[in-house]
């Protein structure tokens, strides 16, 4: 499988190397410098000379990558990339070139640990925290007790809970966030529109807790089933581990031992009755060729209790622009060059509300008579208490032998971010 | 504290290992932190061992592992003093730290060093019984190390046996490296050629195994499940029922969060799903696998584009799995590239009459992006929604005009050669376009272009007031222009006389005066030649031959052969079915050897099918000399020039029938002036002609990559010069 790990930064240089089979030199990492690094003009993540297949991630100008000399699974490749990042980002936070550099013993302790002979082994944060930890262990008797615990719940069936948890308040935190996609056509009409939801938990529970999670009661989930229109479709869903796909294949069911602390309960996908929380309008027109006039409204089409917040419009400009006179009633609208977008930002709309800014770009004349690509206005923000999909959690039911009483809590979050584009 | 990168001082070798000496042992360990770091950066500190290894007996787990990694780098090079370790490493295999013990069995596999593999034998075989689970699993894999580095260690010891029995461990993380060891074993023996049948068989899954398989498929980590659902998917089904038993338990998988868990869930299914007999299950198994695939679309753009790779084949073997799903495949606008040219393909497959309209308007929208190869993709898909969708042609025609009046000359360009392929499906039904064309003539710059304007003038030159105007402005400058445009403009030039004799007389001389004399291409030279000797012995042979009807143009449903297709989707999310194409061209020596074929013929039993298979994978395989090309080939295969996709045979045999003929265009012209003389006494010959080369070179439609039969030279990636090498070596078996 994968036969060498490495990060490299921007120029580059290698920051981290680690080869797992014999197939392969440390100097591969040449050919991917100068293939990769040093093209400016690189169209696929995937790219294979001779035998040697170079898989590629990007993140904060590092390059994760990964170096196989068979026919690998691609996807899980990949996935193994992504897996690392949230990795080290939960250990160190931000993953970028200072922080890889001040942590390069940790990096190699978990890459050893999570990739064996080019496998991926057991990438659970949560247990991974127990044993591989930024202040070293020191080796005593009674350690090893605890490390045959930690082991055996590496490897178990559980592997993402330990036994022994204990809380005095006994809680969980659940937070179903959801992203929307937005692609609307210049004539108004909605092309697409779904929901990616998260639905994250952060569970301090004592014991080994069973759970059972309960959503609408209308809630479709299988496309055969559909039918009724007030009831939230979701076209396809997705769990944790911990969750027992089993059950939830036969009745619906979402029952599970949940990890303790943090992690992501379920995903899920919609696209039918997704209620857009923003409506914007735009009216662009090109005068002549040395003036654009911009008039773009935003209308919040929720509950006039809850609010949208940290909405950012970005709203392209022809490259040929000098400047941009706008007006705007809330919040803040300023040209950037740099970007060639007008960057409308507002930090906080009631529902039901609208607001409108107006303005005019200059344009200075240019030669090529090609016409303005004109990219879609791009939104972004959040709606506290909202949901797009409609969806609610109904329950959580919390068992354990020890029938301790357990507090929950529930948030919603819709919100934006790159992929609600309003084409005009 | 970061050691990363500290400037070369003079030294600095001296001073590592005075610390490395040192009393204290903060500072060894910190000496070891700033020796790992140099070797990170390639400097070489291999000089430094016996220095690290005095640090390796130690109490501190991160110092251990350290010193562990200082090992396994240079055990290679210093092998004499690798031995100095193998105590350490014994003593720690029989620790009470489970973690210990399985650091140190992990890290004596990875050593590599010919002395201390004959020391490994005995800790591992302990470690394989080992009392702990993650002791057990980490044995495991070590099998696969050792097997790697000294097969018959493992075969003497009988750890493949007892690899064999942990399978049935009751741990699940246990059983998965087991799997993944046995897996790893196997693949490796049967891809060296010299062991025998029985030597390879290395991992037989037993139904007992696959019942113990499919228990701890629900247990064990997402990449342990990966591990387990490949397995599955070498498993041979004994009867139907089993089949569908397996594709039943595989399903849940769909659900899971890990997107290779998902994909090799379809791989397993698609591979038992030929046998399920039971209709509404293999309903419910395609219903049930549209959801996932469309959810991996929310995935990071790298997991997306294996996905949209993978879903590409998909819709190929089963074109009703997404038929209702086109719009979650529009483009984002900052969608990477590589994603977006995936999604074009798919959205042309999956447009039908009820879709089109959405999906036109989506590709106009394209059109106007900044991307140039995006945009002319875009525009190449239009044209291949036209060819598809024979009620939608006129609102496609009307698209790509819309386009042609931007007048940005990529575009118009890119239009035009889309327009010629309309003409070709759809003969005389969109004439009154022909002036529009006509009037950006002045804009094409680029051959292709140039060649698909000059043939749509020859093909309507009777309708054409000026065309022989327009042809004049080609002949004036005919040794200037590119190859494909000459030889174009030759055969237009030969049509507009066959059409109108009376004003083409002059222009027709000329042409083949200056082909025949001033040219330097062999092709265009020949060509000139055969037309001037039909058209002065017998002009209504050369009617008949070049203003033959051509074959209709289709879009084909597949990019690959059958064969090629059902041995893709096994191997679904791998690098092959990202690639499409088999694994031998990119893995191994880099494509198969001459005599590697026939023994694939032998195994596979399916003599029609492999020949085929084997066919396709050594021209695959000289393709992959190329294998510099691969920086863009992914995406650009099976999109070659024109629309390369609609050529006119969709049977692979066919395919090699006709690029058979047309390997060596000139042994067949020799070979005709030779036995002929003159065209006159060969009336008979003529209409078999007409149908060998009617579609290509003499009829005149020969456009780059729109026909097999093409004697001028086809960009690599195009699926018809694929095809020609073959025949040259069909000689070699």
């Amino acid at each position: 499988m994968i036969s060498a790990f490495f990060i490299f930064n921007q120029k580059g240089e290698v920051l981290i190397s680690r080869l797992y089979r014999t197939d392969l030199k440390r100097s591969i990492s040449d050919v991917f410098r100068i293939q990769v690094v040093s093209n400016s003009d690189v169209r696929s993540p995937i790219i294979t000379l001779g035998s040697t297949s170079f898989f590629h991630v990007r993140t904060n100008n590092l390059y994760i990558m990964a170096v196989t000399k068979n026919n690998a699974n691609a996807a899980l490749v990949f996935e193994y990339l992504y897996r690392f990042i949230s990795i080290a980002k939960s250990y160190f936070g931000k993953v970028d070139e200072e922080s890889v550099k001040s942590n390069f013993v940790l990096i190699y302790e978990l890459i050893d640990e999570i990739l064996d002979f080019g496998y991926p082994q057991n990438s659970e944060i949560d247990t991974l925290k127990t044993y591989i930890t930024t202040e070293s262990i020191r080796v005593q008797p009674t350690a090893v007790e605890e490390s045959s615990k930690i082991t055996t719940q590496a490897t178990g069936a559980t592997s993402w809970r330990r036994p022994d948890v204990k809380y005095k308040k006994n809680e969980a935190f659940v937070d179903v966030i959801e992203t929307v996609n937005l692609t609307m056509s210049a004539k108004g009409t909605i092309l697409r529109a779904d929901v990616d939801g998260h639905i994250l938990m952060r569970a301090y529970l004592s014991g080994t807790p069973e759970c059972k999670f309960g959503l609408n009661d209308k809630l479709v989930i299988d496309q055969s089933e559909r039918g009724s229109s007030d009831a939230v479709e979701l076209d396809d869903c997705q769990f944790h581990q911990c969750v027992r796909l089993n059950d939830f294949d036969s009745d619906r069911t979402i029952s599970f031992i949940p990890p303790d602390g943090e992690f992501e309960l379920m995903r899920y996908r919609s696209s039918n009755n997704v209620n857009l929380p923003l409506k914007v309008l735009p009216t662009v027109n090109e005068i002549g060729t040395s003036q654009v006039s911009y008039i773009v409204s935003v209308r919040t089409n929720f509950n006039p209790k809850l609010s949208a917040t940290n909405v950012v419009l970005r709203i392209p400009t022809p490259l040929n622009t000098t400047s941009v006179d706008c007006k705007v009633p809330n919040g803040k609208a300023k040209y950037v060059p740099a970007e060639n977008v007008i960057i409308w930002k507002i930090p906080r709309i009631q529902g039901g509300q609208e607001c409108t800014l107006s303005g005019t770009a200059q344009l200075t004349a240019t030669t090529h008579r090609q016409s303005w690509a004109r990219p879609p206005i791009d939104v972004d923000f959040q709606v506290l208490m909202f949901t797009a999909s409609g969806l609610l959690v109904r329950f959580l039911k919390v068992f354990e032998k020890s029938n301790y009483h357990s507090i929950k809590w529930v948030r919603y979050l819709t919100k934006a971010s790159g992929g609600y584009q309003i084409r005009f | 504290m970061s050691f990363a990168r500290t400037a070369p001082k003079k030294g600095e070798n001296y001073e590592l290992r005075a610390d490395l000496n040192s009393e204290y042992r903060e500072k060894r360990k910190d000496a070891i932190k700033r020796v790992i770091a140099n070797m990170t950066v390639g400097k070489d500190v291999s000089g430094l061992f016996p220095d690290v290894l005095k640090n390796m007996q130690t109490e501190d787990l991160e110092q251990k592992k350290l010193v562990y990694l200082y090992l396994m780098n240079y055990a290679k090079t210093q092998p004499e003093l690798v031995i100095l370790a193998v105590n350490t490493f014994v003593k720690d295999t029989g620790d009470s730290n489970p973690l210990v013990r399985a650091l140190a069995i992990r890290t004596m596999g990875c050593l590599r060093a010919e002395k201390i593999i004959d020391y490994l034998c005995d800790p591992l075989q302990k470690c394989l019984r080992d009392e702990n689970p993650y002791v057990r699993k980490t044995a495991a894999l070590c099998v696969a190390k050792l097997y790697d580095l000294k097969p018959e260690l493992v075969l003497d010891n009988g750890f493949l046996e007892q690899l064999q029995d942990m399978v049935s461990d009751s741990n699940p993380m246990v059983v998965a490296n087991a799997v993944t060891a046995l897996t790893d074993i196997h693949v490796a023996a049967t891809s060296l050629p010299s062991t025998s049948e029985a030597e390879k068989a290395i991992f037989v899954i037993t139904p007992a195994t696959l019942s113990k398989l499919l228990v701890a498929l629900n247990e064990c980590s997402e990449w342990g499940r990966v591990a387990i659902l490949t397995a599955l998917a070498r498993y041979k089904a004994q009867d139907d029922q089993e089949s569908e038993h397996i594709c039943e338990r595989v399903m849940p998988q769909f659900q899971h969060v890990n997107g290779s868990v998902v994909l090799a869930a379809v791989k397993v299914i698609m591979i038992h799903m030929r046998h399920v007999r039971r209709e509404e299950l293999t309903k419910q198994l395609i219903r049930k696998m549209a959801p996932p695939l469309v959810t991996l679309l929310s995935s990071p753009p790298e997991v997306q584009w294996v996905a949209l790779r993978n879903i590409n084949l998909l819709l190929q073997k089963r074109s009703d799995i997404l038929s209702n799903e086109m719009r979650v495949f529009f483009c984002k606008y900052n969608d990477p590239l590589y994603v977006k040219v995936e999604k074009l393909d798919i959205m042309v497959r999956l447009a039908g009459e009820s879709n089109v309209d959405a999906l036109l308007s989506e590709l106009k929208e394209y059109a106007s992006e900044v991307d140039v190869d995006f945009v002319r993709k875009s525009i190449k898909a239009i044209g291949q929604t036209a060819i598809k969708i024979d009620s939608a042609a006129e609102r496609c025609v009307n698209v790509l005009l819309e386009l042609i009046a931007t007048r940005v000359s990529y575009v118009v360009q890119e239009a035009v050669v889309v327009m010629k392929d309309i003409f070709r499906k759809y003969p005389s039904t969109y004439e009154g376009v022909i002036p529009t064309l006509c009037a950006n003539l002045d804009e094409l710059d680029e051959p292709e272009a140039k060649a698909s304007l000059i043939w749509i003038i020859g093909e309507y030159a009777d309708k054409i007031e000026n065309a022989d105007e327009l042809l004049g402005i080609f002949v004036d400058t005919f040794t200037e222009e590119a190859y494909p445009v000459q030889l174009q403009t030759l055969t237009a030039v030969v049509k507009l006389f066959l059409k109108k004799p009376d004003s083409a007389q002059g222009v027709v001389q000329k042409v083949l005066n200056t082909a025949t004399k001033d040219c330097d291409s062999p092709d265009v030279r020949d060509r000139a030649y055969i037309y001037w000797r039909l058209l002065s012995t017998n002009p209504e042979a050369a009617k008949a031959v070049v203003l033959a009807h051509r074959p209709p143009i289709t879009l084909p449903r597949t990019t690959v052969s059958a064969a090629l297709l059902d041995e893709l989707l096994g191997e679904i999310s791998s690098l092959a079915s990202v690639y499409h194409k088999p694994a031998e061209t990119f893995i191994g020596r880099g494509r198969i050897g001459a005599d590697a074929v026939p023994r694939r013929t032998a195994e596979d039993g399916d003599d029609e099918l492999s020949t085929k298979k084997a066919l396709q994978t050594v021209v695959a395989g000289q393709n992959a000399e190329n294998l510099l090309d691969f920086d863009d080939a992914p995406a650009d295969d099976g999109q070659p020039s024109g629309l390369a996709a609609t050529t006119l045979t969709s049977t692979p045999a066919a395919q090699n029938l006709l690029a058979g003929t047309s390997s060596n265009p000139l042994d067949d012209l020799v070979s005709m002036f030779g036995a002929g003389g003159f065209m006159g006494g060969q009336g008979g010959a003529v209409p078999p002609l007409g149908n060998g080369f009617g579609g290509g070179g003499f009829g005149g439609s020969g456009m780059s990559g729109m026909s097999p039969i093409q004697s001028t030279p086809a960009p690599p990636v195009a699926s018809p010069a694929k095809q020609q090498p073959s025949e040259d070596l069909l000689g070699l078996f």
